[in-house]
């Protein structure tokens, strides 16, 4: 489960007698006589892993949901919670009515919470499915971690004016059914919408951290560019079948593509485990959503100088696993041939992916785990600004030049290695 | 500190290819699992990428990779009125020094070893009688035939992806593979690799004289794979970088790659790495393996009890570990009695070097294992009435090298040594040179075998194992007959010098140029507890719940390399304890 969390921390320090083994989530155990509780708390468990509490309520090598994951955001660091049932520094001395507080309305015992946690998607969380994810949540063995949670500059630290946002951004209405279309596609914009909270990363924010109205068209966050889920066929899942999307999910890869940043710990963690129901409604959900409306731009022209350079790089660097058509390897190294994350008009993945390689991700249904090794070392900013402009227009793809600044910038904010001086 | 760790159903002794194919039967079948490695954690990606992984210099001079001989070494002598001495540099035993063991850096040969290579005793007897032996050679069968291994060869290839040209499907020869193949239920996984201009002369030439070339099987696969435990391969790009380098593509099948991405998956799995055992623990009766003993890297000491023990280490450990346990009889030379360290084999190597005159070879694009080559004077597939030995050789066209700095070497007899003349040869030799390796059949003989050495000891003041070895009778006979047909054929090839070579000429040593890394034997399974440790499932005869894998069970070499011959007596073994030794534990040959 926290597989690669671990594997991450491992890696760094390779010290002695290291044992190597998979954490799984807590698993309670329920006497025979509680067996319709049991039911619920398995089922609260499912959705606790639909909803992927366990990736930020886990710091990097920490205890399972004990909290102290930093995450960045543009307004500062925000610091998780621990959610076990540790009465001093957990949740182990809240009731029913404030867990649902928090989780579905953004209402702490201590004041509002920070939409870093996702109760605007959660608030569609229903009834009966809040309460089951209370029935497994209030089972976490305790864990004595103190976490301090609101390290926010002024004037982000003062909670109550998040009352003000939640006025302007957080529409807390429950989940409710389109008539109009099937029990499947409802039940995928319920996972979508709510616990899975796609659209927190997908859907680009205004300037207060705010959703747009622009759901899905792909939004940039933490140096990474969460793609367009659209069905438009240039930068969105136009091509993407029902059955490539579940399998994505699943195993993290397709014929198409594999995942990569964060994604692949919203999989591994989380959509690798959900039912073949739940991910064919939301495969069957997002297949439903309108295209985006934008046309793909006119390619650069194999003449363009930049594309010229990039091919030589590609031969050199990227043609033995991506192979010289770029069609890559189907489930386990992205075809580069009308793949829409190359299309996208914003570079963050492709120049993060390069400059600082990404872990493959490992799931039950493709173990594999093919990761990109970093590049950041071995070429210049042209170099892999010139390969990036080759790749983003060859074989079908078209999007607009990468600039070495751009490469530069980017090596800047991602903190990657500099360049081996030539 | 000494520390016990808690109790496993099986712990196993070293994570290469046998330990975590074992390690994957036995996790599926719900077991708890420790793995206690010596080396440190290794993953694909990350431990061997493609943008920094072709280095010449750390790989094959620096030999980054391997065991360094200061950490742990043996001691080798050519006779037993010797005395032996230390291998003090790196030698010609390549031995891995991380999760994945040697499976990491390996070449990739592929072979299934022959019906006769795991009966050559009645094959020999039926066909010549025994007046065919030398003077003390050792010849056994193994308990446990190709037929009975046919299936667990099969899946061990379809967990390595190996690639190849089937010689027979079902008892049905085939075209372009090898004709003397034992029958195989299905073709290679994925196809044969693509043949360099060496490979092409070679092909040519074999079948004008009458034999027949193919494809030797190869860990570097043809064509992207889906493994039989789920995990994705992608096909070899011909880089070179094989032997003594992991491979960061995907494309050469190891543990890293082929087992371990499934071994983490599993909640019931645990390898404990950095840690190396240094003793085998048993009941006071010494009828019961009651876990290991290791010493980690900050020098503490832990126990790992378990109801089964499996020792997976690198063939002439698996012999120290059960003498420094003081499991089994150990071999005595002067008697002949006794079975640990008995029937040890190396490789009987004979080769042709050539240079053509205005050829362009293209050495560089290679693998580990891209070789052509042909079968018709191996094992007993041909007559050898009257030649006075046994055994023979692949006789391969082997194009693993390509590398600037090792070919550097490689010019003609009377090149200048430097300069500009030097660089003019090099130049023309790295495109004019090429080889035949004849890898030849090693048999045992009552004078070559492994005991603890009685001088020298390791870091943990235990002593070092002894190798006293040296070319037999029968090697001597073989390597120079081999050696004729590789320059036979390097001739016909139409090379302008060829010099040919058996190194069983020489006495043995262990750092002899262009040798073998090939050693089996001293825990032989066999029908016979005189005579062998372990009985056809690699299970102690004296110990019911301990198992020695790998290639310390076979009592003879073949003309092969040995690992995939390895994976399916791992195989074997493991569906035994788990059919057999799991529902009745105890002994599961009963005499």
């Amino acid at each position: 489960m926290a597989r690669n969390l671990l594997q991450r921390a491992l890696r760094i320090s390779f010290r002695s007698g290291i044992v190597f083994s998979v954490t799984a989530l807590p698993v309670c155990t329920v006497r025979a006589e509680d067996a319709p509780t049991s039911a619920r708390i398995e089922h609260g468990r499912y959705l606790a892993v639909a909803g992927d509490c366990l990736a930020c309520h886990t710091a990097t090598g920490g205890q399972p949901f004990a909290g102290g994951l930093d995450l960045k955001t543009p307004f500062g660091i925000i610091t998780t919670s621990n959610i076990t049932s540790d009465k001093e520094t957990g949740i182990g001395n809240w009731t029913f009515q404030q867990f649902e507080n928090a989780v579905r309305h953004g209402k702490g015992p201590n004041g509002h919470l920070y939409p870093a946690m996702p109760y605007t998607a959660y608030s569609q969380i229903s009834d009966p499915d809040i309460a089951d994810l209370w029935e497994y949540i209030r089972t976490l063995p305790p864990v004595n971690h103190k976490v301090e949670s609101n390290k926010l500059p002024f004037p982000y630290n003062i909670r109550s004016l998040l009352v003000f946002w939640n006025l302007l951004f957080f529409n807390d209405s429950a989940f409710v059914a389109d008539a109009s279309k099937s029990e499947e596609i409802n039940r995928g914009a319920y996972l979508v919408n709510g616990l899975e909270h796609c659209g927190t990363c997908h859907t680009p924010k205004n300037v207060f951290g705010g959703d747009t109205k622009k759901t899905f068209q792909g939004a940039s966050l933490q140096g990474w560019y969460a793609p367009d889920l659209t069905n438009n066929a240039h930068t969105g899942l136009g091509h993407w079948t029902e059955d490539d999307i579940v399998t994505y999910l699943r195993s993290g890869t397709n014929r198409y593509t594999a995942a990569s940043g964060p994604m692949t710990e919203a999989i591994v963690n989380s959509t690798q485990h959900l039912t073949d129901a739940d991910l064919r409604a939301i495969a069957a959900y997002f297949k439903s959503l309108p295209p985006r409306t934008v046309s793909p731009p006119q390619p650069l022209p194999a003449s363009n100088e930049q594309v010229k350079a990039g091919q030589q790089e590609f031969v050199v660097e990227c043609s033995a696993c991506h192979r010289s058509n770029g069609k890559g390897i189907s489930n386990m190294i992205p075809d580069l041939q009308n793949n829409p994350a190359i299309n996208a008009l914003n570079s963050d993945s492709l120049l993060n992916i390069v400059l600082k390689g990404t872990e493959g991700p490992a799931t039950h249904a493709n173990p594999t785990g093919a990761a990109m090794p970093s590049f950041g070392w071995k070429l210049q900013d042209a170099q892999i600004a010139n390969v990036l402009t080759y790749v983003r227009n060859s074989w079908g793809n078209a999007a607009p030049a990468i600039s070495a600044a751009d490469v530069s910038k980017a090596r800047t904010a991602l903190n990657a290695q500099p360049a081996v001086p030539r | 500190m000494h520390y016990k760790r808690p109790k496993a159903d099986v712990v196993i002794v070293g994570l290469g290819w046998s330990g975590s194919t074992m390690a994957e039967e036995l996790t599926r079948a719900g077991l708890n699992v420790v793995a206690i490695e010596r080396g440190a954690w290794r993953e694909t990606s990350t431990s061997f990428p493609t943008t920094r992984n072709p280095d010449e210099l750390s790989g094959s001079i620096r030999k980054e990779i391997l065991q360094a001989p200061v950490t742990e070494t043996y001691t080798v002598r050519n006779k037993p009125e010797e005395t032996a001495l230390p291998l003090r540099k790196y030698h010609n035993l390549t031995l891995g020094n991380n999760v994945g063991g040697a499976g990491t850096h390996w070449a990739g040969a592929s072979w299934r070893w022959q019906p006769f290579d795991h009966q050559p005793y009645s094959h020999v007897m039926k066909r010549y009688g025994p007046k065919q032996l030398v003077d003390g050679l050792i010849l056994q069968d193994w308990g446990v035939t190709y037929d009975d291994l046919e299936p667990f060869y099969d899946r061990f290839e379809k967990i390595a992806g190996t690639s190849g040209t089937a010689g027979v499907i079902n008892g049905v020869k085939q075209p372009g593979g090898n004709p003397f193949e034992g029958s195989r239920q299905s073709p290679y996984p994925t196809p044969a690799l693509a043949r360099t201009r060496a490979n092409i002369l070679f092909a040519d030439a074999a079948t004008r004289l009458g034999y027949t070339p193919f494809p030797v099987p190869s860990a570097m696969i043809g064509a992207p794979y889906t493994n039989a435990l789920g995990i994705n391969l992608a096909p070899c790009t011909y880089c070179g970088y094989c032997q003594l380098y992991g491979c960061g593509n995907w494309s050469k099948s190891s543990p890293n790659i082929c087992i371990l991405p499934v071994l983490m998956q599993r909640s019931n799995f645990t390898v404990v790495t950095e840690s190396e055992v240094v003793r085998i623990n048993t009941s006071s009766d010494k009828k019961t393996a009651t876990g290991v003993t290791f010493v980690d890297s900050d020098g503490n000491t832990g126990e790992q009890p378990a109801d089964i023990v499996i020792v997976a280490t690198f063939t002439l450990d698996n012999t120290r570990l059960l003498l420094l346990s003081g499991i089994s009889t150990p071999y005595d030379v002067s008697s002949g009695q006794g079975v640990v360290g008995r029937a040890f084999t190396f490789q009987t190597l004979s080769w042709a070097f050539m240079f053509f005159e205005n050829e362009y070879l293209n050495p560089f694009m290679n693998t580990g294992a891209l070789a052509t080559q042909i079968d018709d004077f191996n094992g007993d597939n041909f007559d050898h009435t009257g030649l006075g030995f046994i055994g023979g050789a692949g006789i391969q066209s082997l194009c693993n090298q390509g590398l600037p700095i090792g070919m550097s070497g490689l010019v003609p007899e009377g090149s200048p040594k430097w300069g500009k003349g030097w660089k003019q040869a090099f130049q023309k030799s790295y495109q004019n040179y090429a080889q035949i390796q004849g890898q030849g059949t090693s048999f045992a003989h009552r004078e070559q075998f492994m005991d603890l050495d009685p001088t020298y000891k390791d870091r943990f003041g235990q002593p070092l194992l002894r190798i006293t070895y040296n070319y037999n009778e029968n090697d001597r006979r073989s390597g120079q007959f081999i050696r004729d047909k590789c320059v036979e054929i390097a001739k016909e090839m139409g090379a302008r010098d060829v010099t040919g070579v058996s190194l069983a000429d020489q006495p043995y040593s262990g750092y002899t140029p262009w040798d073998s890394s090939h050693v089996q034997g001293g825990v032989v399974m066999g029908e016979d507890p005189k005579t062998s440790v372990q009985n056809r499932y690699q299970q102690n005869w004296d110990i019911p719940n301990l198992f020695v894998i790998g290639a310390s069970s076979f009592p003879n070499n073949a003309g092969y390399n040995p690992t995939v011959a390895v994976g399916a007596t791992t195989l074997w073994t493991a569906k035994a304890i788990k059919e057999l030794y799991l529902k009745n534990p105890g002994p599961l040959v009963r005499l």
